[in-house]
């Protein structure tokens, strides 16, 4: 919490974007989560990412469950939609929406409570539907808001702020989402914004859903010695495998050139992601060995960041179903629900 | 780069602009805040430990404390610090058993020249440690230039009556109507220091032909505002031009129009964005119907049967040359018809009385003493000047602060200490959190504007010459615009172990303040890599020790932080401290043997 609200002063030589908004311009109200969370750095960087990428903030859709990470929505793009779900149900809310409104940017916001305890089913069908959003998990391993209890994600080992070690093998969402046909996997860090923010971005980008998985210490519970999501373990185990730069189609945007191979991914909209490898031979297309990284890793206790895996050849939700280009909350009535007469003869081909 | 010591009392003390300005180094926003308190009495004193003044000054300065102000670089418009002394001295009860009282006598003489606002400082700080001081005064009244040359719309008597007379009753003994005419025989007197502070009482002349032809009608500025205030001139022609755009130019142009000019107008060389007059004089002058007219150079005076009718200018366009400097030239010339001159285009330090065989040297260039900047001591021990007498016109802050450092001088050189060894510059740096969210201060940010000075009514303000123009801000005024100060004296202190580079402050930090970043060999390119590029480079940059867990080091642009305090609040592990700075600056007295 804070005493006040941020002052309404911008920085005299602060920049705008195509939109002529301000980097201030897409903040929201002020957060009342711990001091020093690491959900706040998520919420920064999603504002980093949303005012570069331009996004006018009432064509973009906030959604969240519940949960520390579900009140992250709240605290930036004050002039977007929102709608703050029942807890675990995020994923299935924003499938609604998007299939009604294929014309806006999703940003879900869930932690590792809401997505991979009571909302595990939803995560997971809503990656085979394959939902065009962006999937963002806030995970610090454990329930912050109910004090610190060891969540689906805490790793074997990993103690309590008490001193109990967690005994249970964890569910990573990394390989969660590999397995079940995820085209966008990305894991990164909240302390490490020059990471995280092109990743944001390029998971905005991508048609489909983009699972990104965000390491975001537990400043009050989990950022102790024993824990393996602190910020201290995070910065000891991090291996970087893939470093992305985004590039998006409308600026020309030239990025240091370092020597080392580059792989450039066109995303659905022209815009680009260039994947530099920093482990060897790492291939951020192929979903096996992207998988095998991540297990490897694992054994070696430590945490794979990066865009993992990714694929633009997809096809999303609306592909599989089919719909007019149109979104449907565009379409007149009668197009829409044509009708009486129409439905009958539907129904008359199934009979 | 080598990390930032902010055990250095100066990195802190420059992050407060208005105190690092001025030249008392007044806490600004230490009486400000006793302000917001009502606590008005403990306002002016505060005040007063560095500008003996401030009734005076909250009328009358220069403000060199408002073009620093950071507000001023947030928003359009600095914090009204000047008028703010005004408001506690208005507002103040008595204080004077509060006052420093005359000490024990220690037997030694001090003997100051002049009783402006210079003497009057090193009194104020040597009648306290037991001095036997001395002041000659020429006039019947002490004040000086802020008597004789500051019209009383301005500056009411009774105002500097009250303040020359908290340092008079400390015990100095005062020689009104006295005119030093030597320095030796005042030295063969026996005092055991002479302090100079005898102003720059000669006004510039301007000899043009027909000068000394129109002598009537053509007036030295000072001199003849000197004339008004001693009610030897009350009346001047109905048309009057002044020559020059300082500051005495426009209390010459407002002072003529109360003593019967109707038609005033102040006669520039240049564009307006060069006037050396501060920007609120010149509003004030205009206010009152007073035409200032620019890139005019004198060129004549006109005079018809042995009688001023007219001046000659000729008319300039100004433009840039190859080099940047700025050159004119004459498109045409002009006669502009009135009937008295006032000139006011600078004034010169006049010293026939100092003779030049008694170890006193003088510039041959300026003839003007060889002064040491530092100690005010002059070429012959013992004899120390200040205020407008040392270095020529400066503002009266100056003075006061000049005082200051030269009656640490004089302790010196009567204890025998070393005049070179000055006392140490020191600082209280204690931490303004009072409990969770809560600050020994408003860190909340108030949108309120500048707050407009209420002005006596154009009719009534003319109708007696001592008719006091400006109103003073009203309490219910005043409270709102100390809302306005940003508190830069609550410093953002950092200590690097602590940190576990959460970047929370980075993120909360509403004008880009803060960056955690790789170090670098310079501060040009590292002022590049922040969050938002530091390109005011007059402003500090703060870097930290290397952190704990990156190695990285935490960056801080001093530019427009708002002291607001949320690095502070959201640091989890109180890294980020907000302290109050509390600068100790040195006086007479503080070293002893």
């Amino acid at each position: 919490m804070t005493s006040i609200a941020k002052p309404p002063v911008k920085h005299p030589t602060a920049r705008t974007n195509g939109r002529g908004l301000t980097l201030r311009d897409y903040e929201g109200a002020m957060s009342t989560l711990c001091a020093g969370c690491g959900h706040d750095s998520v919420t920064a960087a999603l504002v980093q990412a949303a005012w570069e990428l331009e996004i006018e903030p009432h064509r973009a859709a906030k959604m969240s469950g519940i949960g520390c990470s579900s009140k992250t929505t709240a605290y930036f793009m004050k002039q977007s939609h929102g709608f703050n779900s029942v807890h675990g149900r995020m994923p299935s809310v924003t499938s609604g929406a998007a299939a009604a409104n294929k014309g806006l940017t999703y940003i879900g916001i869930s932690g590792d409570g809401d997505s991979l305890s009571i909302g595990l089913g939803q995560l997971s069908h809503a990656i085979r539907r394959n939902v065009n959003m962006l999937y963002v998990i806030e995970n610090n391993g454990v329930y912050g808001l109910t004090k610190g209890q060891f969540s689906a994600s805490a790793d074997i080992g990993s103690t309590s702020k008490k001193g109990e070690a967690n005994e249970q093998a964890p569910i990573d969402p990394v390989l969660l989402a590999l397995t079940l046909g995820c085209t966008f996997v990305a894991r990164s860090f909240s302390g490490d914004k020059q990471q995280l923010v092109p990743i944001l971005k390029a998971a905005i980008a991508h048609k489909g859903l983009a699972l990104v998985d965000v390491i975001s210490p537990c400043v009050s519970f989990n950022d102790h010695e024993g824990s393996t999501k602190s910020y201290a373990y995070t910065r000891e185990h991090e291996v970087e495998a893939v470093h992305a730069d985004f590039i998006p189609l409308k600026r020309e945007i030239t990025v240091p050139e370092t020597g080392e191979e580059v792989r450039v991914v066109e995303m659905h909209d022209g815009a680009r992601v260039r994947l530099r490898s920093t482990a060897t031979d790492y291939d951020p297309t192929n979903r096996e060995s992207a998988y095998a990284h991540v297990r490897a890793c694992q054994a070696r206790h430590e945490i794979a960041t990066g865009l993992l895996f990714v694929d633009e050849n997809g096809r999303d939700m609306h592909d599989y179903l089919k719909t007019v280009p149109t979104p449907l909350v565009d379409l007149p009535f009668e197009a829409l629900c044509p009708g009486k007469d129409a439905l009958g003869k539907l129904m008359d081909r199934y009979r | 780069m080598a990390s930032t010591d902010v055990r250095n009392p100066q990195y802190y003390h420059r992050v407060v602009d208005c105190q690092w300005a001025c030249p008392a180094h007044t806490n600004v926003p230490g009486y400000l805040r006793l302000i917001a308190q009502g606590r008005y009495d403990d306002s002016y004193l505060l005040n007063r430990e560095s500008n003996i003044f401030p009734g005076i000054l909250g009328r009358v300065c220069d403000r060199p404390c408002e073009p620093a102000c950071r507000r001023g670089r947030v928003e359009e418009k600095p914090v009204a610090i000047c008028r703010m002394k005004r408001v506690a001295a208005d507002n103040r009860g008595d204080i004077t058993d509060r006052l420093p009282k005359g000490g024990a006598k220690n037997g030694k003489r001090v003997a100051l020249v002049g009783a402006g606002p210079a003497s009057l400082a090193v009194a104020n700080d040597l009648l306290p440690l037991g001095y036997d001081v001395t002041i000659f005064e020429k006039n019947a009244t002490p004040g000086g230039l802020m008597r004789i040359n500051i019209p009383s719309f301005r500056l009411p008597a009774q105002v500097l009556d009250e303040e020359c007379d908290y340092v008079i009753r400390m015990g100095a003994t005062m020689r009104y109507g006295t005119t030093v005419d030597s320095l030796k025989g005042l030295l063969a007197e026996g005092y055991d220091a002479v302090f100079v502070g005898t102003g720059a009482p000669k006004g510039k002349e301007l000899d043009l032909p027909g000068r000394w032809d129109a002598k009537e009608n053509v007036h030295i500025g000072i001199e003849w505002l000197a004339n008004v205030h001693f009610g030897h001139v009350e009346r001047i022609g109905q048309r009057v031009l002044i020559i020059g755009v300082g500051n005495t130019a426009m209390d010459c142009c407002r002072t003529a129009k109360r003593v019967g000019a109707t038609d005033v107008k102040v006669m520039a060389r240049r564009g307006r964005k060069h006037f050396k007059a501060s920007p609120w004089e010149l509003e004030d002058a205009e206010e009152e119907q007073v035409a200032i007219v620019e890139n005019h150079a004198p060129k004549r005076f006109v005079l018809e049967q042995g009688k001023l009718v007219g001046m000659e200018f000729e008319q300039l366009a100004w433009s840039t040359d190859a080099t940047g400097k700025q050159v004119s030239t004459v498109t045409g010339t002009v006669v502009v018809p009135c009937d008295d001159v006032i000139l006011a285009i600078g004034q010169d330090n006049a010293f026939p009385w100092i003779e030049r065989d008694i170890g006193l040297e003088f510039d041959p260039k300026w003839d003007m003493p060889i002064v040491d900047k530092e100690t005010h001591q002059s070429t012959r021990p013992g004899v120390f000047f200040g205020g407008d007498a040392a270095w020529g016109p400066e503002n009266i802050i100056w003075a006061v602060a000049h005082g200051h450092a030269a009656a640490i001088s004089i302790h010196h050189h009567c204890q025998g200490i070393p005049v070179t060894e000055r006392p140490p510059v020191g600082m209280t740096l204690v931490s303004a959190k009072m409990g969770m969210q809560s600050w020994a201060y408003d860190n909340d940010y108030d949108t309120t504007k500048r707050a407009k000075m209420p002005h006596e009514d154009l009719a009534k303000r003319f109708t007696d010459l001592n008719v006091e123009v400006e109103l003073g801000y009203t309490p219910a005024q005043a409270a709102l615009e100390v809302a306005r100060c940003l508190n830069c004296d609550i410093q953002t202190h950092f200590d690097a172990p602590l940190c576990i580079e959460c970047d929370a402050c980075v993120d909360v930090c509403p004008t880009s303040c803060l960056t955690i970043t790789t170090n670098g060999d310079s501060e040009t390119s590292l002022r590049t890599r922040l969050s938002a590029p530091a390109l005011n480079t007059k402003q500090a940059i703060f870097l930290s020790d290397a952190l704990p867990q990156t190695k990285r080091i935490m960056v801080k642009d001093e530019d427009v932080c708002l002291h607001c305090g949320l690095c502070a609040e959201r640091c989890p592990t109180a890294a980020w401290d907000m302290r109050t700075f509390d600068l100790k600056q040195a006086y007479a007295g503080m070293v002893t043997r």
